[in-house]
């Protein structure tokens, strides 16, 4: 055993028939019977393990259509009550049951594209660096570095941005951007350090990762003859990424920054601690918001009454049909890229 | 006068210049977070790391001391029964993809894996809620657990069935050409070629989910005392920080940031403890 690994253990008959290939014709001639009673077995042993793995699959699909079942009831309440308002409302006051779901749309849609504005060149530049500059000693490390990003939980991105990204951008970067970018009305009023740019700045470092890992799988899945030719044709290096990486890799990338955004709106620790929790739509985004996900993390535990629990409920749904469509969008754009291949096939 | 070809290589050179230093610059900057984090998370919980704070349970606050001794088995509780479901599930529904499923049906479990892995974790926890809370009228550690296993499927589905795929057709040929059923062949052949594979994607789902707080919130609730079965509430680390983070008291951001430290050890403790494990196990001849 520990000279030869054998893929087979040892009380299987692929291992004994390796060692007794001289007696086996007779063996077998002997118990002809008693194999076709085995064999019988054999069909009877195979539909019960395939009825088990089909039930797997049918238990994912059940668990998904309890989700769309559950957030369906739960929220007809609301659904019945508010209709379709529900979604363009600005009020929220929950102790009188009038509630729209409009500032937290808003929040949620707003802070996903501050991170996406902020990840996506770097995380692009990332993948880039990562599969056609980088040396190969290094490579190894600095793709561990940015995976290690990824498995650092939502709540601990909360904790370092309540106590160090949320001082810093008001000491250092709200005040550089409302003196030079103020006009845009994008940057101005109180600097508190929280808010929406707080909540896009760690929505987009927790999202880098994903995206970056994509859009190395996109960008590895090129054809190197496209980039031999266009070195060929006397590209230098950046030409050669622009014109036949890139350009043959948008669609893909596209795909793996919707995937990002898929995950930047349904992120929820992180932001309701980071975010302010005012339900207000506000040009600014040193103003605090709130988001879908992280207004059912506030409040759900303490919302009395049946209206405004099923009015968050209604929010969960809105969400789920919000990352649904995301979702489908991405994984329709990266594989039209990688046409359906499994990601580590391509490494 | 300058040669204009000699002026459109130097424009060109400088474009490359600028373009590959930017390039190289944004892998810099990624990389500058997770220092950040991981060094404050470092330099701060290590203040509060003693033995009392892995043995005692939270203290009011105002008093000193106190640990999280019952968020850390509360975690580690809520993540073994969480694995107890998702990892049957998960890797028995990967089986079915890449055994059975190269048809229509499999594209549909395909696409219903991919549609629950995008779906927001605070809202799988609104639907443990709705499944287990509601029923059983109280929070409880099952129901934390339900949420976290329902997390744990699509990953480890879908990642145990590109492993599978990876496995060389010949090697299932060889088994069934000896007249090993089928499903002795899956089991005995495939899946330990591939078990080192299986053993990442496993890891990969308990590392996702081992710091998942949101669905926890109204699942498993919160302890401040030992929960003494799985249908009580539970303390859990994610939740704990939570709650010291919020807190306007500098004892309580103490202690989140030690439990963050906690957290992250345990995390990174488990993906290397099952990486040594799957290295020194696994069968990797076929690959």
């Amino acid at each position: 055993m520990q000279t030869m690994p054998e893929p087979v253990p040892s009380d299987t008959p692929g291992d004994t028939q390796a060692h007794k290939t001289a007696d086996m014709p007779r063996r077998e001639l002997a118990v002809v019977p008693k194999r076709r009673l085995e064999m019988q077995e054999h069909v009877w042993a195979d539909k019960i393990f395939r009825s088990l793995m089909v039930l797997c699959a049918v238990a994912l699909l059940a668990i998904v259509g309890l989700i769309v079942a559950e957030l369906i009831k739960e929220s007809q309440l609301s659904i019945s009550k508010f209709g379709f308002r529900f979604l363009v409302k600005q009020i929220w006051d929950p102790v009188n049951e009038d509630v729209g779901a409009l500032p937290f749309i808003y929040g949620t849609v707003v802070s996903a594209i501050v991170a996406l504005i902020i990840a996506v060149p770097l995380s692009v530049g990332t993948a880039l660096f990562l599969t056609e500059l980088c040396p190969q000693r290094i490579r190894g490390t600095l793709s561990l570095l940015v995976e290690l990003l990824a498995a650092i939980p939502s709540v601990i991105y909360g904790l370092w941005g309540i106590f160090v990204l949320a001082p810093f951008l008001r000491a250092y970067v709200e005040p550089f951007l409302a003196k030079y970018f103020g006009w845009t009305g994008f940057f101005s009023g109180p600097k508190y350090g929280y808010g929406m740019l707080a909540a896009g700045v760690i929505l987009a470092i927790m999202v880098l990762p994903l995206i970056a890992s994509r859009t190395r799988e996109v960008i590895s899945a090129v054809p190197r003859v496209q980039r031999e030719a266009a070195l060929a044709l006397g590209a230098t290096k950046w030409e050669m990424l622009r014109m036949a990486v890139l350009r043959n890799a948008r669609p893909g990338i596209l795909g793996a920054v919707i995937l990002g955004l898929g995950r930047a709106l349904g992120e929820t620790m992180a932001v309701t601690m980071l975010i302010g929790n005012r339900a207000e739509i506000s040009r600014s985004l040193f103003a605090p918001g709130n988001t879908l996900a992280s207004v059912i993390a506030g409040e759900f535990t303490e919302a009395v009454g049946n209206i405004y629990l099923s009015s968050l409920v209604e929010m969960a749904l809105v969400l789920f049909v919000l990352t649904l469509i995301v979702n489908a969008l991405a994984g329709l754009l990266v594989w039209s890229i990688t046409r359906g291949m499994p990601s580590r096939a391509l490494a | 006068m300058l040669n204009p070809r000699q002026n459109i290589a130097l424009h060109r050179r400088l474009q490359n210049g600028l373009a590959l230093g930017l390039i190289t610059l944004a892998m810099l900057v990624v990389t500058v977070p997770l220092f950040l984090i991981l060094g404050t998370v470092i330099s701060r919980g290590i203040h509060g790391l003693n033995w009392s704070f892995l043995t005692q349970i939270p203290k009011p606050i105002g008093e000193v001391g106190g640990g999280m001794a019952n968020a850390i088995v509360g975690s580690m509780t809520l993540l073994a029964v969480a694995s107890l479901i998702g990892v049957p599930l998960g890797v028995g529904a990967g089986v079915f993809l890449a055994e059975y499923g190269r048809n229509k049906w499999g594209n549909i479990v395909r696409f219903t894996a991919d549609v629950l892995n995008g779906v927001p974790s605070i809202v799988i926890g609104l639907t443990a809620y709705a499944l287990v809370v509601v029923v059983q009228k109280h929070f409880s550690m099952l129901a934390g657990s339900v949420a976290l296993g329902i997390m744990m499927i699509p990953t480890i589905c879908r990642t145990t069935e590109e492993v599978l795929l990876l496995v060389p057709q010949s090697i299932r040929e060889a088994a069934l050409g000896l007249g090993i059923p089928k499903w002795r062949t899956i089991l005995s052949v495939v899946l330990r070629t591939a078990s080192s594979g299986i053993v990442t994607s496993i890891m990969l789902a308990f590392a996702r989910i081992a710091g998942e707080t949101a669905p926890l919130m109204f699942t498993a609730f919160g302890n401040q005392y030992w929960s003494k079965s799985v249908n009580q509430p539970t303390a859990a680390l994610p939740l704990q920080i939570f709650t010291y983070a919020v807190m306007p008291y500098d004892e309580a951001h103490q202690q989140a940031w030690t439990g963050a430290l906690v957290l992250i050890a345990l995390i990174m403790f488990t993906v290397i403890f099952f990486r040594f494990i799957a290295s020194r196990g696994a069968i990797k001849g076929a690959s």
